[in-house]
């Protein structure tokens, strides 16, 4: 083996090697990217996205250096006009390159495969309703001592949700209560039942990391264990029409405590017409003489509900 | 049509009388005059939809909707997407493959000339139908290039003739016409390749034409069938996929998808194929593993087919469905990967001269690798849950569609420029355009990643403040992308009109298309070609044909 080839193999195993470090260091940095994570689910979803991030940083700054080394190194002298090498090919790296992708394709379905069926948010179509998900381990967003509940050591929690165009209503039937907010319990499973009262919406919710499509005709079952206390956003993440972007509802997880006292304070209250954005924009817009849009469906009435939350965005 | 003239030396030494300009406004049926017509028609879209793209961009630099009403807003997106994808992207390619396919198979023209030229001229018609929809009550389609029921069933004015019912039959008679052109390109290359040309001496942009006009064939059927089902459903009141008369709007999901997600293969496999013939150029050597990159051509084409439902992952679909087509997606990346790493290969050990060609080649393929990657975050069922309608989508496709597809374009327009018009363009025009379009596209698309990952929802004409940072360094991207146009376009111009006349091989290629002039004559080929070896032939001293005079490396004159 003569030295160049030695010290060519050495320069890119430390290529190499760096390259490893710096996609595993922006690997770690991807958390940061996301939303705090404020459910069960969103522990198993940052990590697989992280994992992913990772190799996938690797594989770019991997081709990418090829590509830069090839273009600083590789480069025609000023007047050459001959051709290069005649390389075909090579069976070798080309069954490599076949072979390794394949592999971490398979690698990465199995293991999202697995944190789907782990997270268990159901959605339409479930032949049989699991009564026993997964248990996932709660409240990993806290630095003490966690407990080692798992989500299932309470019943669910049922919440009807209703979306329109374009407003959000909750009800909790069990307690008879309306409200524009969402309130939840923390560490425990929630089930909701999805409803649209006329287009496609969808329930999405970025701290917790979970989104399903409502359909109209249907009511849609969706699951999930909010664990970290503090104020979060839905929104509507299926175009829904003209104020579609508006259509957004707070998300308060409480201790279950504060919950059961704002059940009560809900109850007492006697429903009244919650502020709606699209309802107040179009109510503005529609009184100028000088339309500056075109015609749109008018938005339904603001809800009336128990409890009013504040719907400033 | 006989050519009857003194052969002095060759194809290369003819210099036709150049196309006078009046023929590219007729019902040409030369296979060169209609690959044009769709160019420049097509771009003149692109900057269209580039125009509501700046639109929508300059909205969104603040938080709430002060630009523009959100109907006007919603409706600048719905006609940005369905512009870009109708009216740029399919036409663009189908022009640069209408014109190059014929030459690159030593044939003289397509197999139905006058279907070629019919299914051109359906292009203007599609064009009219989608402007003069501002024109209309209620304005355009508003309910994003998808049309998804129930909402684009609203019609809030109630008329007959609305946006959303022209948007329905601009699409089907793009349908129809890209059926059209699939037909005649699939016939033409099974059928018309000059002698001595087998399937694996085809050069890869005809593999690339030939696997995505396939798609194209087996695609079109179930989109046509969805918008003429949607269109019954608005206009009179059926209810295939209405629920308030019990249909299911799901259905119209799978139908809609069922083609547009091979279409995005459609619009990538000749894109590959352009890199694929420019990386040996600019390198001077073969393509690397070209037998395997023709055949991962057609495989992408069939698993194409079976990967729809990723679109569709939190519609409410049942679980073992999302998970099934979680597999087939990821499994598409292998064959990509292969030609990725393939082109990697070429240009390995090579060569290497930086032209505006291989500037956007190299640039394509880099926002290739990283589109690659978060196609592969996306087809992952759970992170899809979180990102799907997001930014993060956003950019990805933007990434795909800006970073490698148009790329991929300007880099076929400046490499076959000398080729379809004789002049040569500015080289350093051409690099500034390059270097603007670059900074442009990561400027405005990789901003979108961490907005999607933070919750940002795509389709908003409003947004949580939280979200200002990086939409306004969104903006500025797109500004300077809108700008970076106007080099290329002055370039264009101007050398079209008074540039330098170019040789018939400027850039000392291997290849059919640079035996002959530039432009090259009507019949495109004095005598048929007879072909006697491989493709990319750089280092060895093997002739292409034959007949044909085989090197036209010398500058003529």
């Amino acid at each position: 083996m003569n030295i160049r080839l030695i010290v060519n193999i050495f320069l890119v195993m430390t290529l190499g090697i760096f390259i490893t470090f710096l996609s595993i260091f922006i690997g770690k940095q991807s958390y940061s990217w996301l939303p705090p994570q404020a459910a069960a689910e969103s522990h198993l979803i940052d990590n697989l996205f992280s994992f992913l991030v990772t190799i996938g940083a690797f594989i770019f700054l991997g081709v990418t250096a090829a590509i830069l080394y090839s273009v600083l190194f590789h480069r025609a002298r000023i007047y050459d006009f001959t051709d290069g090498p005649h390389i075909e090919g090579n069976i070798t790296l080309e069954i490599i390159w076949t072979a390794i992708p394949i592999m971490l394709v398979l690698w990465i379905a199995t293991y999202s495969y697995q944190v789907y069926e782990t997270i268990g948010i159901q959605g339409p179509g479930h032949l049989l309703h699991l009564h026993n998900p997964l248990p996932i381990q709660l409240s990993l967003g806290k630095k003490e001592q966690e407990p080692t509940a798992t989500s299932l050591d309470k019943p669910l929690e049922n919440i009807d949700v209703v979306a329109k165009q374009w407003a959000w209503i909750f009800s909790y039937p069990q307690q008879g209560i309306t409200s524009t907010e969402l309130h939840l319990p923390s560490n425990q499973r929630v089930h909701l039942a999805l409803q649209s009262e006329d287009v496609l919406h969808g329930f999405y919710i970025p701290a917790f990391r979970v989104k399903q499509d409502i359909v109209p005709g249907k009511t849609i079952d969706f699951e999930f264990t909010p664990t970290l206390i503090g104020k979060y956003s839905l929104t509507d993440s299926q175009y829904s029409g003209t104020y579609f972007a508006t259509m957004e509802a707070k998300v308060i997880v409480q201790s279950p405590e504060d919950y059961d006292k704002w059940l009560k304070k809900a109850a007492s209250q006697s429903p009244t017409a919650a502020p709606n954005q699209a309802a107040t924009e179009y109510a503005q817009t529609h009184n100028k003489n000088i339309q500056l849009g075109w015609k749109t469906v008018p938005p339904a009435a603001p809800p009336v509900v128990n409890f009013v939350g504040d719907s400033h965005l | 049509m006989t050519n009857i003239s003194l052969n002095l030396g060759g194809e290369s030494n003819h210099h036709p009388t150049p196309t006078h300009w009046k023929t590219y406004f007729t019902f040409s049926t030369d296979h060169k005059v209609i690959g044009i017509q769709y160019l420049a028609t097509s771009f003149i879209f692109f900057l269209v939809g580039g125009i509501f793209a700046m639109i929508l961009r300059g909205e969104l630099v603040t938080p709430e909707s002060d630009l523009i009403d959100r109907t006007v807003y919603n409706g600048m997106f719905t006609m940005h997407g369905t512009v870009m994808l109708f009216l740029w992207t399919f036409p663009s390619l189908v022009g640069l493959a209408n014109y190059l396919v014929p030459i690159m198979i030593g044939a003289r023209d397509m197999a139905f000339p006058r279907l070629n030229a019919a299914a051109f001229w359906m292009v203007p018609v599609v064009g009219i139908l989608l402007m003069s929809s501002f024109a209309v009550p209620g304005g355009p389609a508003q309910a994003g290039w998808w049309a998804y029921p129930p909402v684009s069933l609203q019609n809030p004015t109630g008329n007959l003739i609305n946006g959303q019912v022209l948007w329905l039959l601009a699409v089907a008679i793009s349908g129809v016409s890209s059926i059209m052109g699939a037909v005649n390109f699939v016939t033409t290359i099974v059928k018309m390749r000059a002698p001595g040309m087998g399937f694996f001496k085809m050069p890869l942009f005809v593999w690339a034409v030939f696997s995505a006009q396939i798609i194209q064939l087996f695609g079109l059927p179930a989109l046509t069938a969805g918008a003429v089902m949607l269109l019954f459903d608005l206009t009179v009141g059926t209810g295939f996929f209405n629920p308030i008369n019990g249909g299911n709007p799901v259905m119209f999901q799978h139908y809609f998808w069922f083609y547009s997600h091979p279409a995005v293969y459609v619009i990538i496999l000749p894109i590959f194929g352009i890199f694929s013939e420019i990386f040996p150029v600019y390198s001077r050597k073969p393509l690397f593993g070209y037998k395997v990159v023709a055949i991962s051509s057609m495989l992408i084409a069939v698993v194409s087919a079976i990967v729809w439902v990723h679109h569709m992952y939190v519609s409410g679909t049942p679980g073992w469905m999302r998970l099934l087509f979680m597999l087939t997606t990821m499994f598409v990346s292998v064959p990509t990967g292969i030609k990725v790493f393939a082109w990697v290969g070429t240009i390995w050990g090579g060569k290497i001269k930086l032209t505006t060609p291989m500037l956007f080649a190299l640039g394509g393929l880099i926002m290739f690798v990283f589109a690659g990657i978060t196609g592969i975050m996306l087809s992952s069922v759970p992170i899809d849950v979180h990102v799907n309608n997001t930014y993060f989508v956003v950019g990805h496709f933007h990434y795909v569609l800006y970073g490698t597809v148009t790329m991929g374009m300007y880099a076929a327009i400046y490499h076959w420029f000398p080729k379809m018009t004789g002049r040569m363009f500015n080289e350093g025009w051409g690099r500034v355009h390059f270097w603007l379009a670059f900074i442009g596209t990561n400027l405005n698309f990789l901003p979108m990643h961490p907005l999607g990952l933070q919750g940002m929802l795509r389709r908003v004409a409003s947004y949580a403040p939280e979200y200002t940072f990086w939409n306004i360094l969104a903006s500025l991207g797109a500004f300077l992308l809108g700008m970076s146009t106007l080099p290329f376009i002055f370039n264009i111009l101007v050398s079209w009109l008074d540039g330098e006349k170019a040789p018939p091989n400027p850039w000392r290629a291997i290849g059919l298309e640079w035996l002959i002039s530039s432009p090259p004559s009507v019949e495109n080929f004095e005598e048929i070609p007879i072909i006697i070896s491989e493709p990319y032939g750089y280092g060895k001293s093997e002739p292409l044909t034959a007949n044909l005079e085989n090197s036209t490396m010398e500058m003529v004159e």
